[in-house]
């Protein structure tokens, strides 16, 4: 048994220990462990991923304990997809925290935000629903203390929402695991992929109102409509870098989603036939048109990024929905871009308020270093609204190709398609009120221009859309590997025998159960 | 017993709802411990209700599932340390804006004023 596969959790949680012990201080050493720990964790990050690049699914079973009976991480091509794209945001992130400041705004950036990677890798790695419901919690904490880092009434009060809205899925959560557990009396995924399909069919109330409530605590995390009122005001007052970081946080709900709904309750099976295409498909629609909506109403550059979020996650949620391995593989694929193009929005959206008074869509006097800005807006705004070239683009017509010969296509190309064009104005016009007109306002000679942001913050936000650029030029192989990953889905087989026929301490529970 | 334990979960659920509901934080966080208290005792009636027998497998026919308790106590801990975390945020939240309401404020208090933190 391998070790290594622990490592993305181990290895932040020491780090975060270790910053508060040893480094509380001094913020130069803080940041120098920080960095070497989001390199070590991109580095194992893309080993487990080259380790499952070819179909392996990789089992830990902490403690030695076998399923069902322990807990066990599970790494196959999605997860450690997952942690792979975490492992590389988290990086770059931190990167911008460095160069712009903001770590040192107030103590514990560090140790948090490695807290908020363990608890991030975790929920990716886990075989285990209350495992899951752990690690989201251990994230959640995390982002509590992010989001509020540098305190602020404003940001404070938007906290208080933030913190109340994910408490109250938190105890969804538990009551939808004591249900499962009520019904199935397992809690470890392969085991309840096999365990629902025994319920006899006129016994299916108590785990269909389970499926329910997982499905309502995931939507929550990704923020589909009409759950997503938490979202707009947290992430628009969180911190520049974290409310980046926050980006990855939606796509855990569409992970939770994607694995929950195709490993345990996947469309064949018969009680919870109809959740997926009658309940999420609209919901997942309107969350679309409602997110770029939101694009063209706001009037604040933070909060116009942060209904984009809600936007692309529609868009991600419309692909799941289909439940097909066509429209799997596009959801991955735009989950990935999505997680790219919010998080450099965000930090372009840093820029801005670092180089002007405030984030306000209003005609102010040029900012500093607007040239460089305007060029990264340019380009991640095309990306988020989905036009040509960049892999926006891309991943909606991968979306609306899988959508094609489905029940649902008018719907879905209608709507993508007018949404596009709402997103589009709504960028366009945000963009030309920052960056044009600021030359019609005569810079008063009172107060002083601001500094121009530092060269690391360009550095970040240029390899996040190097990223998004690579993305695009690449999209044939990263395709072909995310309908790898879809056939895996749903051909769940090999996940099941590795996680239930493993030996381990109190080994073969099948034998025993028959 | 059964009927007893539901109806208190019911109970509490509801109140906890009701509360949850208001727009102050001090009866928003109640109805958030009492939301907790039903989803605790409610993890409990998960693993069937047994009374007067052990957690663990032995001679005797009946035993109680060990499992909700594990789950239950990871449970509580949480859930108590998120009450003390969003009783802080909150009282730092209130005594800020001198108000203690929980939804957003009206948008003409949004003046475009610079933001406190800005550089």
């Amino acid at each position: 048994m391998t070790h290594w596969m622990i490592l993305p959790i181990v290895l932040p949680a020491f780090l975060a220990a270790f910053i508060v012990l040893a480094a509380n201080y001094h913020i130069q050493i803080q940041r120098a462990i920080s960095v070497a720990g989001g390199l070590g964790l991109v580095a194992v990050a893309a080993g487990l991923a080259w380790q499952a690049s070819d179909g392996t699914v990789t089992l830990y079973q902490l403690g030695d304990w076998a399923a069902p009976f322990g807990i066990v991480l599970v790494a196959d091509r999605l997860s450690t997809l997952m942690v792979l794209l975490t492992a590389v945001l988290g990086l770059v992130v931190m990167l911008y925290s460095i160069g712009s400041g903001w770590d040192n705004r107030a103590r514990h950036f560090h140790a948090l935000f490695q807290f908020q990677l363990m608890g991030l890798m975790g929920a990716f790695l886990t075989g285990d629903l209350f495992n899951l419901f752990v690690f989201f919690e251990v994230l959640l904490i995390a982002s509590y203390g992010l989001m509020i880092h540098a305190g602020g009434t404003k940001r404070l009060r938007a906290g208080v929402q933030y913190v109340l809205f994910n408490l109250l899925g938190s105890t969804l959560f538990l009551f939808a695991l004591g249900a499962i557990y009520a019904e199935t009396g397992t809690l470890n995924m392969a085991d309840l992929a096999q365990r629902v399909q025994l319920i006899s069919p006129d016994a299916t109330v108590g785990i269909r109102i389970a499926a329910v409530l997982l499905l309502m605590v995931f939507a929550i995390k990704a923020a589909v409509v009409p759950l997503h009122f938490w979202l707009p005001s947290s992430y628009a007052e969180a911190p520049a870098p974290v409310a980046a970081l926050f980006a990855i946080m939606t796509k855990v709900g569409a992970y939770a989603i994607i694995r929950v709904y195709t490993l345990i309750f996947s469309p064949e099976l018969e009680a919870t036939a109809g959740l997926h295409g009658w309940w999420l498909m609209p919901a997942a629609l309107v969350s679309l048109g409602i997110g770029m909506l939101g694009v063209l109403a706001a009037k604040r550059l933070d909060r116009m990024i942060a209904f984009s979020v809600i936007g692309s996650m529609g868009m991600v949620m419309v692909s799941i929905a289909l439940f097909t391995t066509a429209g799997m593989t596009a959801a991955l694929y735009y989950i990935v871009h999505s997680t790219l193009a919010a998080a450099a929005l965000f930090l372009i959206a840093d820029l801005v308020r670092t180089g002007r008074d405030s984030v306000e869509l209003t005609p102010q006097a040029p900012m500093a270093g607007g040239a460089l800005t305007a060029g990264f807006y340019f380009v991640a705004a095309i990306a988020m609204a989905g036009l040509p070239p960049l892999s926006g683009f891309v991943g909606k017509l991968l979306v609306l190709q899988a959508s094609f010969d489905t029940g649902d296509v008018v719907w879905v190309w209608a709507v993508i398609l007018s949404s596009s064009l709402v997103a589009m104005v709504g960028f366009a016009r945000a963009g030309s009120v920052l960056f044009w007109k600021a030359h019609s306002v005569e810079a008063s000679e009172e107060t002083p221009s601001p500094a121009a942001p530092a060269v690391l913050s360009y550095v970040a936000v240029g390899t996040l859309i190097a990223l998004l650029v690579a993305h695009t030029i690449f999209a044939g192989p990263i395709t072909r590997y995310t309908s790898a990953i879809s056939g895996q889905l749903f051909a769940p087989d090999r996940y099941l025998s590795t996680v239930l026929d493993t030996p381990g301490k109190m080994s073969k529970p099948s034998d025993k159960a028959k | 017993m059964e009927f007893l334990v539901a109806s208190a979960i019911g109970v509490l659920t509801a109140a906890g709802m009701y509360l949850v509901l208001r727009l102050r934080t001090f009866p928003v966080i109640m109805g958030m411990s009492l939301l907790t208290y039903a989803v605790n005792v409610f993890l409990f009636a998960s693993g069937r209700l047994t009374v007067g027998a052990p957690p663990i497998l032995g001679d005797g026919a009946t035993y109680t599932d060990p499992l909700p308790q594990a789950l239950v106590l990871t449970a509580i801990v949480i859930s108590f340390g998120m009450t003390a975390v969003i009783v802080m945020i909150a009282l730092g939240a209130y005594l800020g804006a001198d108000d203690d309401r929980v939804d957003d404020p009206k948008p003409q208090d949004e003046t475009p004023t610079k933001i406190e933190d800005a550089p």
